[in-house]
């Protein structure tokens, strides 16, 4: 039944790359010269990809639809990026990365993939030290580590609490300068609103100038899609505010794949939304919950202050339900347990819907060392508590200073408060082992495609794959495209089938501004959200989904007759970009909540509350769903599954156990 | 243009020969405020006399008088190109800025600064450069203490060159440190003592400039 | 939920486009709660004016978080407002008092020229960047990232210079339209570490040139730039661009 093949090449898996390196076919460099790669998406995998692709000859266009390549929502990753160098010589190797990759996303990944992405990872770090990307070194003048969830060794490279922001501008760098050099075109402030498929294959995409409104045309031999994540189709999350899905959907709607939809990771460590008004989530560094232990009140309704909440009132819920593991269990873990108490009246706030991070103890554990550094061995509380707060200062001072501001808490003297929130899109565009998707000449790199976290992404892992993505594979593996194309003249962008999706996208834009209805894009996009967060958000059953298939249609129809976008086609118009974000979100939605619902088990950040075990775990099914469901697309509201069985030849499935 | 000639003409260089004219004047302060306070020994102008002499007739010095005149030049020039290459860098002015919660007031009036600076040197060239000049040339006898006490004896004179050197003294207290910062001489350990050398230097110079005309004028010396 | 209890009079730069003449316009918002950023103000603002039937405010934001510096509001004399170190996204309404009026503009520089209302044009920046503002290393180059031990002071000072976030706060703010903090960060970046140093003479003299090029003005030196940005990039990289870019003008031999 499956139309799907990955192409993952024979032999054995640590082999296999280096095989296909070895035998793909290239292009020579005067047939690069006329060869023309578009790029869609300037962050780390499309600035990455474009650069290298520019380097090694092909000509090269780039858009996005910020003001510049560097704004691209790559920027905003703050833990580290994975590498398997084993500088700290704890045992780490390109197979541990792989295993702890594939555990971590519950064993929905696919091998070969993982362990190229392993194979790849340590080049990623020599590329970006060489570009002047400044990452953090001890005194000796070599590179620092740290550690991060889900594994045992210390393999995460980082630039403070700006790593993605350092990785971009030198992939940004590595990009502005072939744009200097005339190798590669870049159109910012432009947004991709179809592609254009002609005789079966991608040959250019219909762009739209954000400033002047215009529709452009252009051609390419190959599109290349580094679009990024679908998180904001959750309306609040800690993804940018232009974050979208558009790029990705109107390809799934030419025919390619879209892969395991249902996949979304919900970040335990957020700060609560504090009213209506709210338009983004702001993330607390995953690295806080190694010092702050997780609580609400053991009574139901508390109102009290956190201050006057004696220790015996109050549920450490992770360290009761973990004792192994306690506060440092993986993401989703942390997320549905935070969820399940305050779904049961113990959450904290003024909205309930948050728990306390506390440093408390810690802070005075830190005291209690300091001061017997200094030689006290019986310090009050209140010595600790001072000595314990300038520890705490300087490992969190910038977290705690930037909670402070969105706030207008003191978190050194009350606890902070925290919930989970929409982080990060497992699922994207289905791709093979060459990032191509179904639709022939079309590739998918980073969070756009779906391809390495399975149904749970580790920390600092997404920087890793862009990267990996843009900078190690895509360039390798498009030649295998490429170089049967190099016959292929340019076609001009009068063919029909440009001036056809040219009209479509026209007649969309034409439809929105005619509307002429009573509510705002916003509007829809809030209670698209709401749909999403209640009832596919970080637990899932069946009723709810049902329910929520059937809320998203009656949305769709009556965005399309409701919706009111003003101003015109032909200006800057922030709000008729938001309407085509939010229509793509509304029908992305609808296909999450069917893979939602097709997915009888739990895995990863996909919970179903029918399948659990009885202390309230997630219960996997690899006999009946150890596959990738990629969707194509029908028509409206129709979507048909396909099957990509996930085959585990090197490493032994087991079910995870935190406790 | 060649590289070498962009190294004077570019943005930086600009501000190059700035920041260096800036230093040279600021040399030549430290010898005229040093010959200045000759005043103070009291003796009826006599070493006064005898350096202001030397520096009329001396021929080095009359050399380097045409270089610090050139210094002066370049460095109104420089500021005028630059100032108004600086008006054109934002045609459109904000309706409301509020520049006192970032910079100080004198950073931001350098140019006016210089202008008031400028006139009172006009004044002051007027005063006792040129009947320097003029006896110099014509070989006559010039009392330079004694024309200092016949000038400073009007009121709105002493005004004035007290108005003229508190210009000085701002002009300073931004020129100083701001040249060595324009040179590239910035370090971690030498810039708070540049800084701090620099605002003393902003103070007691045109203090001892100030304390002539007054303590002429008050009678102090004579 | 919190609606809030702030009223406000707000006099916004508005524009049709970059041909147009722009004026400040009044408005007036209500029930605006201290727990708002000063874009989901904004966002309030837009929302009252789509159902109004009027058009909304056009003003450049993504990331919301402090660290994409996309947002670029001048809003009361001072770009990215009255806080120290944040953004406008970050700058929350708790920074305001009851019934204030305040002015927000767009930055004014002639390299930065007005799109609609509040989004400027700063591809200029860009433009800099490619004149020099890399290492020329392809992808696959690199030797061992351990290959080249580098001081942590150097690392670290590197770091900060690298933190810009490409804002243009410095540029809006500086009484010349100065764009030389953000240049000589980018050059700094580079000049401290040992990977920058084969095209550290060239990359100073081009960016420098194309800073020019841009329009923007001189420095001189008023300290405005490092005390309104938002990520506290120091004056002291200005110095060290000036120093290589003498250097690299009196020295070296390269001509650029």
């Amino acid at each position: 039944m499956s139309k799907l093949n990955s192409n993952i090449p024979a032999g054995e898996l640590t082999q296999k790359w280096t095989k296909y390196k070895s035998s793909v076919p290239l292009v020579n460099p005067a047939n690069k010269r006329s060869l023309e790669v578009i790029v869609v998406g300037s962050g780390l995998a499309g600035a990455s990809a474009a650069a290298t692709l520019a380097e090694m000859g092909y000509k090269v266009k780039c858009f996005c639809f910020q003001d510049s390549p560097r704004r691209a929502h790559s920027i905003a990753a703050q833990g580290g990026i994975n590498a398997a160098k084993n500088y700290q010589n704890d045992g780490d190797s390109t197979y541990r990365l792989f295993y702890d990759t594939i555990k971590g996303g519950d064993y929905r990944a696919r091998e070969a993939n993982v362990h190229r992405l392993a194979e790849v990872s340590a080049n990623i770090i020599d590329q970006c030290v060489a570009q002047g990307v400044p990452l953090a070194r001890e005194y000796g003048g070599l590179l620092d580590n740290r550690s991060f969830g889900g594994t045992q060794v210390q393999r995460t490279f980082y630039a403070a609490g700006q790593t993605g922001q350092q990785l971009l501008l030198g992939a940004y760098s590595a990009l502005e300068r072939q744009v200097g050099m005339g190798k590669v075109q870049m159109y910012t402030r432009h947004e991709m609103l179809d592609v254009v498929v002609i005789d079966g294959k991608a040959r250019g995409i219909i762009a739209r100038n954000l400033i002047t409104g215009e529709l452009e045309r252009h051609f390419g031999h190959a599109v290349v899609l580094g679009t990024g994540g679908y998180g904001n189709v959750f309306y609040l999350s800690t993804n940018a505010m232009g974050s979208n899905v558009t790029a990705a959907w109107k390809v799934h709607k030419k025919g390619a794949f879209f892969a395991n939809p249902c996949y979304t990771q919900i970040h335990p460590t957020c700060i609560p939304v504090s009213g209506d008004h709210q338009s983004k989530l702001t993330l607390m560094s995953e690295s806080l919950r190694n010092d702050g232990r997780i609580w609400v009140p053991k009574k139901k309704d508390d109102t009290r202050k956190a201050s006057d909440i004696p220790e015996d009132e109050r549920d450490y819920y992770l360290e009761r339900r973990y004792p192994a593991f306690g506060n440092l269990v993986p993401r989703d873990v942390a997320s549905r347990a935070a969820k399940e108490r305050c779904d049961a009246g113990y959450g904290v706030g003024a909205s309930k819907l948050a728990v306390y991070l506390d440093f408390k103890a810690n802070t005075e554990r830190y005291g209690r060392i300091e001061a017997s550094k200094a030689g006290n061995h019986n310090p009050d509380k209140e010595t600790c508590m001072r000595l314990g707060t300038a520890v705490i200062k300087e490992k969190y001072g910038n977290l705690f200073d930037m909670y402070a501001q969105i706030t207008g808490e003191n978190p050194y003297e009350t606890p902070m408060r925290i919930y989970p929130a929409v982080h990060y899109t497992m699922g994207g565009v289905w791709v093979d082992y060459d990032l191509m998707t179904t639709i022939p000449g079309l590739y998918c790199t980073g969070e756009a495609n779906f391809s390495d976290h399975g149904a749970n992404r580790l920390g600092a892992s997404a920087l890793m794959q862009g990267l990996a993505d843009g900078y190690f594979v895509l360039p390798y593996t498009i030649g295998s495209y490429l170089s049967k194309e190099i016959a292929t003249k340019p076609i001009p962008t009068d063919h029909p089938a440009f001036v056809e999706a040219e009209n479509e996208v026209k007649a969309t834009i034409d439809k929105f501004l005619s509307i002429n209805g009573t509510k705002s894009v916003d509007h829809f996009h809030k209670r698209l959200g709401h749909i999403m967060w209640e009832k596919c958000g970080m637990a899932r059953n069946k009723e709810g989904l049902t329910q929520a298939i059937q809320e998203i249609q009656d949305l769709r129809r009556e965005f399309w007759a409701d919706v009111k976008v003003p101003g015109s086609a032909d200006e800057f118009n922030p709000e008729l970009e938001k309407a085509h974000r939010v229509a793509d979100f509304i029908e992305l939605g609808e296909l999450m909540c069917k893979d939602a619902l097709n997915r009888e088990e739990s895995c990863g950040g996909h919970f179903r509350e029918e399948h659990q075990t009885e202390e309230g775990e997630a219960k996997r099914d690899d006999e009946n769903y150890a596959y990738v469901a990629a969707w194509e697309y029908k028509g409206v509201s129709e979507f048909e599954l396909h099957k990509e069985e996930l085959i585990y030849e090197n490493i032994k499935v087991a079910q995870r156990n935190y406790k | 243009m060649s590289s070498l000639s962009k190294a004077f003409t570019s943005s930086i260089g600009k501000k190059f020969v700035m920041g260096l004219t800036g230093l040279f004047l600021i040399s030549f302060l430290i010898v005229h405020v040093s010959i200045n306070a000759l005043i103070f020994l009291n003796d009826g102008g006599e070493t006064f006399n005898v350096a202001a002499d030397f520096m009329a007739h001396n021929i080095v010095i009359r050399i380097m008088e045409v270089g610090l005149f050139l210094g002066i030049i370049l460095h109104i020039v420089q500021a005028i190109m630059l100032t108004s290459q600086n008006n054109a860098a934002r045609p459109e002015k904000y309706a409301y800025n509020k520049p006192q919660a970032n910079s100080k007031w004198y950073s931001r009036s350098m140019g006016l600064l210089g202008t008031l600076i400028l006139m009172f040197l006009v004044l002051h060239l007027y005063h006792f450069w040129w009947p320097t000049k003029v006896s110099v040339y014509t070989h006559q006898e010039h009392n330079t203490f004694q024309n200092i006490v016949m000038i400073f004896q009007e009121e709105w004179v002493v005004a004035v060159y007290v108005l003229g050197v508190i210009s000085l003294g701002y002009h300073l207290l931004h020129g100083f440190q701001s040249s060595f910062q324009t040179m590239g001489w910035n370090h971690k350990k030498w810039t708070p003592v540049v800084k701090t050398v620099g605002v003393w230097f902003s103070i007691i110079v045109p203090i001892i400039f100030a304390l002539m005309p007054i303590a002429i004028y008050f009678g102090w010396v004579s | 939920m919190s609606t809030g209890n702030m009223n406000l009079t707000l006099q916004v730069w508005r524009q049709k486009n970059s041909k147009s003449a722009g004026k400040l316009v009044d408005y007036k918002l209500s029930d605006i709660s201290p727990d708002m950023s000063f874009l989901e103000m904004f966002d309030v603002l837009n929302e009252q004016l789509i159902n109004k039937g009027e058009e909304p405010v056009v003003f450049d934001h993504d990331c919301r978080e402090g660290i994409c510096g996309m947002c670029s509001m001048f809003i009361n004399g001072q770009p990215h407002g009255p806080k120290d170190l944040v953004t406008t996204c970050q700058l929350h309404m708790r920074s305001f008092n009851d019934g204030d009026t305040i002015v927000v503009e767009p930055w004014r520089a002639k390299a930065f020229p007005v799109i609609k209302d509040l989004a400027v044009d700063r591809s200029a920046f860009d433009r800099i960047i490619a004149s020099g503002g890399f290492v020329s290393v392809n992808t696959g180059n690199a030797q061992d990232a351990n290959a080249l031990p580098i001081p942590k002071i150097q690392a670290d000072a590197a770091f900060e210079a690298a933190a810009c976030i490409g804002c243009g706060a410095c540029v809006a703010t500086c009484k010349n339209a100065s764009a030389m903090l953000f240049v000589s960060a980018k050059v700094s970046q580079l000049a401290l570490l040992p990977q920058g140093q084969p095209e550290r003479y060239r990359r100073v003299q081009s960016m420098v040139a194309q800073m020019d090029e841009e329009g923007f003005g001189n420095c001189t030196n008023t300290g405005a730039c490092e005390a309104e940005c938002p990520k506290g990039i120091s004056l002291e990289n200005i110095a060290r661009m000036n120093r290589d870019y003498f250097s690299a003008k009196f020295i070296s031999e390269e001509e650029v």
